[in-house]
């Protein structure tokens, strides 16, 4: 486990080091900003949750297209009631509503056995109609400004780590020494402080918690007696009820903890990343976040790394749209990388055509100053997809993910 | 089946009925909620619904739905889900509109040409899911539902960068008109000549009778041919097909494929019938009601029809709700619950046949 960890402080490390030189060739001097790495995490934190929330439903073997429908519900609650009762109840009241969605995927999937993905998608589907009529109705009581936003709820506070990145602790103003560092504009130093600030510095303290979510999970379902039955119910669900364990209960609480999670994922959308909730704020994170579960092959780790690539995306497509088109440099260098490999692998027809497709991608960053808007939009989509291209085939779901169960063997 | 005597058509209305109860209930308790009689609701809606001016629009409303709804059936006979109908009718229409309006062919041909074209960009699109799925392993409904997305900001760039009519000024974005050989007549004279009268903002989209056409072709190509024979069965059993010669990998692609070639068609009827050109404006959300559209009509040709224009009928007629101070978006709380509690009662009916089966069955095996 230490040495894993190790191996991904390298390549975190390699990563900031070829995106320094990148700024220093195209001057796009907000790729290793402190305000990209921290809207990166600030875009992150709800495609973890969904993928974590992903994770529980997967493992006790039901697969959950609904996580797109429970984090609408999550941030519609998170707005409607946030915004009358406070953050912390409103965040209190995203979970809930996402766990009520979770609850209809459970009974429909569960108990009744109608397909998984069906079921997901009706969800998906009600989620989206259920908020819209009833935001109607407030929009037309009076209660709110527009019937597709809810009235401004309160922030929630953030803090750093003490030292490093500022904040306060009882009273006390926290030098910034991270930040400091990072406006020296030295060449991979200032560029590491500068994430390293973004991802600690002005933390909102839901961002904590989500945070710590990511070891806990890996505790409850890795440690505890409660865990090793969940998963069980995912992998050979008939040998684990052979054994006493009570797999419908264990799908049960596997699927309501999913909504649970992506319920909070959307009610920080809702109140942490934004200040209300907004029709359409979570298109389709709750896809992405399913995307992150799979190319994290079902494990906490994976998932975090696949929401932050995915923050990532997201985070300079909405902040700065040259530093897209500095990405483009990024694909050739990654192109090239690999007509080297395959190259000395003897695959000299795919390492010739991997070339001519780098050597295109060249001539489209040096051809076009700036990607029109529309397209950079598109950014966090396409990484989905091709990521999931690259990653698709060395995964292993649960073995018996997807599958309606029902005790006894009957069908 | 000889068992069964009382219960067979039974059970198969069973279902249907179970569900537009729950419905009912789920509906009403909405309507309820804002104190409001849901009586009053329905028999408003009821007598706005069934106005000649809201039929015509509940067939307007129901043809590019039940072509949608086709295409995701012919991935869901072969056991896979095309969730990406959405962009790939938005493209289909979009490109068929902008190509269709650089030439002028004779008339039934021009409409074809446009036809094929719509069918070969959702086709390709489609492709780019199936492709993966196949080569890549990549989950088809991880995919499509990405390339919905891509659709989306693809089109926009298009719309505003590339497709754009210059030569008249307007604040609507749009692609040039469509010349009158490439325009689909509307049925509206021959129901004059049925009797009918002109409605204020009426017409009745002639791509009507091509859908229906569709639903012949797709009952007759699934299962009255080899082919529809090969999808159906590596639909429903992958393993036993591929023994029996199936090549499932081809399988899946040609489905999705083709399920996104018919896709290409529903944005259609509107480009054809009315705006005869692809604008700003377009209508939005086709591709995810066709999922209930389908789902609700099990995937069958008749079955999808009578959803189609259920769900027609619903948008339509709520608008009226309106008058009586009732958020019309109540319809979409009917779909829903219809939806959920169709998916349910059908899922329940099964079991309960299939415990029947066995029943007799063993009845059978005792005596």
């Amino acid at each position: 486990m230490k040495s894993k960890s190790l191996k991904a402080l390298q390549y975190a490390a390699l990563l900031i080091f070829v995106l320094s030189i990148i700024r220093i060739l195209t001057g796009a001097s907000d790729l290793t900003s402190v305000g990209t790495a921290s809207a990166a995490l600030l875009l992150s934190v709800p495609i973890a949750l969904a993928g974590l929330g992903g994770l529980f439903s997967e493992r006790s073997g039901v697969v959950n297209i609904g996580l797109e429908g429970m984090m609408i519900m999550g941030a519609w609650a998170g707005g409607m009631i946030g915004s009358k009762h406070g953050p912390w109840i409103g965040l209190f009241a995203a979970v809930c509503f996402g766990s009520v969605g979770a609850l209809l995927h459970a009974i429909a999937t569960i108990t009744f056995g109608v397909d998984h993905v069906v079921s997901g998608v009706a969800i998906n589907i009600i989620a989206a109609g259920l908020v819209r009529y009833i935001s109607t109705i407030f929009y037309k009581s009076g209660a709110w400004l527009g019937p597709s936003q809810s009235p401004d709820v309160t922030s929630i506070g953030t803090n750093g780590i003490p030292v490093l990145s500022g904040g306060t602790y009882f009273g006390w103003k926290s030098p910034d020494v991270l930040s400091v560092l990072a406006e020296k504009h030295w060449f991979f130093i200032s560029d590491t402080a500068a994430v390293i600030r973004g991802l600690t510095g002005d933390l909102s303290y839901v961002t904590m918690i989500a945070m710590a979510m990511i070891p806990l999970s890996v505790f409850i379902l890795w440690k505890t007696a409660f865990g090793l039955r969940l998963r069980s119910a995912g992998e050979a669900p008939i040998a684990a009820e052979s054994l006493g364990v009570n797999v419908y209960a264990m799908k049960y609480a596997g699927v309501l903890i999913s909504g649970g999670l992506a319920g909070l994922g959307g009610g920080f959308l809702a109140i942490v990343a934004a200040n209300h909730y907004q029709e359409n704020q979570v298109a389709g994170r709750g896809y992405i976040g399913l995307a992150a579960l799979l190319f994290g092959n079902y494990r906490p780790g994976g998932i975090l790394m696949g929401a932050g690539l995915f923050g990532f995306a997201d985070a300079l497509q909405l902040r700065d749209s040259a530093s897209i088109h500095a990405l483009i440099l990024l694909i050739v260098l990654i192109l090239l990388f690999l007509v080297v490999r395959d190259f000395r692998k003897g695959k000299a027809l795919k390492a010739a055509l991997t070339l001519a497709f780098a050597s295109l991608s060249l001539w489209y960053f040096l051809a076009v100053d700036e990607l029109p808007g529309q397209l950079v939009t598109m950014t966090p989509y396409i990484t989905t997809l091709l990521v999931m291209a690259v990653a698709s085939q060395r995964l292993r779901m649960p073995a018996a993910d997807g599958i309606p169960y029902r005790r006894g063997g009957m069908q | 089946m000889k068992g069964f005597k009382p219960s067979g058509f039974l059970l198969a209305l069973a279902a249907p009925v179970a569900a537009a109860v729950v419905s009912i209930i789920i509906s009403s308790l909405a309507v309820l909620a804002t104190h409001k009689s849901p009586i009053d609701a329905y028999k408003t809606m009821w007598e706005f619904g069934t106005t000649s001016g809201s039929l015509m629009q509940m067939l307007n409303t129901a043809t590019p739905y039940y072509i949608a709804a086709i295409a995701i059936a012919i991935t869901f006979r072969a056991g896979l889900f095309n969730i990406g109908v959405e962009g790939q009718l938005r493209l289909g229409a979009m490109f068929g509109a902008y190509l269709g309006a650089m030439f002028v062919l004779p008339p039934v041909i021009h409409i074809l040409a446009i036809m094929v074209i719509a069918m070969t960009i959702g086709g390709l699109w489609a492709a780019i899911a199936g492709y993966l799925k196949v080569k890549r392993g990549v989950s088809e409904v991880i995919s499509t539902i990405m390339l919905n997305s891509l659709a989306g900001g693809l089109s926009s760039y298009l719309l505003a960068n590339r497709f754009m009519d210059r030569t008249t000024a307007s604040n609507n974005m749009s692609t040039k008109e469509i010349p009158a050989s490439g325009q689909f007549p509307d049925l509206m004279p021959l129901l004059n000549k049925l009797g009918v009268e002109d409605q204020p903002g009426g017409g009745v989209y002639g791509m009507l009778l091509f859908a229906v056409v569709l639903g012949v072709i797709f009952w007759f190509v699934i299962n009255r041919t080899r082919f529809g024979f090969e999808l159906r069965a590596s639909g429903a059993n992958p393993i036993a097909a591929r023994v029996s010669g199936v090549n499932s990998k081809r399988m899946t692609f040609v489905a999705l494929a083709l399920s996104g070639a018919v896709a290409g068609l529903a944005g259609l009827p509107a480009v054809l019938g009315d705006t005869h050109a692809f604008n700003m404006g377009f209508r939005t959300g086709i591709g995810f009601s066709a999922i209930a559209v389908a789902l609700l009509g099990r995937n069958n040709a008749v079955g999808m029809a009578i959803s189609a224009l259920l769900f027609g009928f619903l948008e339509v007629s709520s608008r009226s709700l309106e008058l009586i101070d009732i958020a019309p978006e109540t319809y979409v709380i009917m779909q829903g619950s219809i939806l959920l509690s169709s998916v349910i009662a059908y899922e329940v009916v099964r079991r309960y046949k299939i415990t029947l089966q066995s029943n007799e069955l063993a009845k059978v095996a005792e005596a």
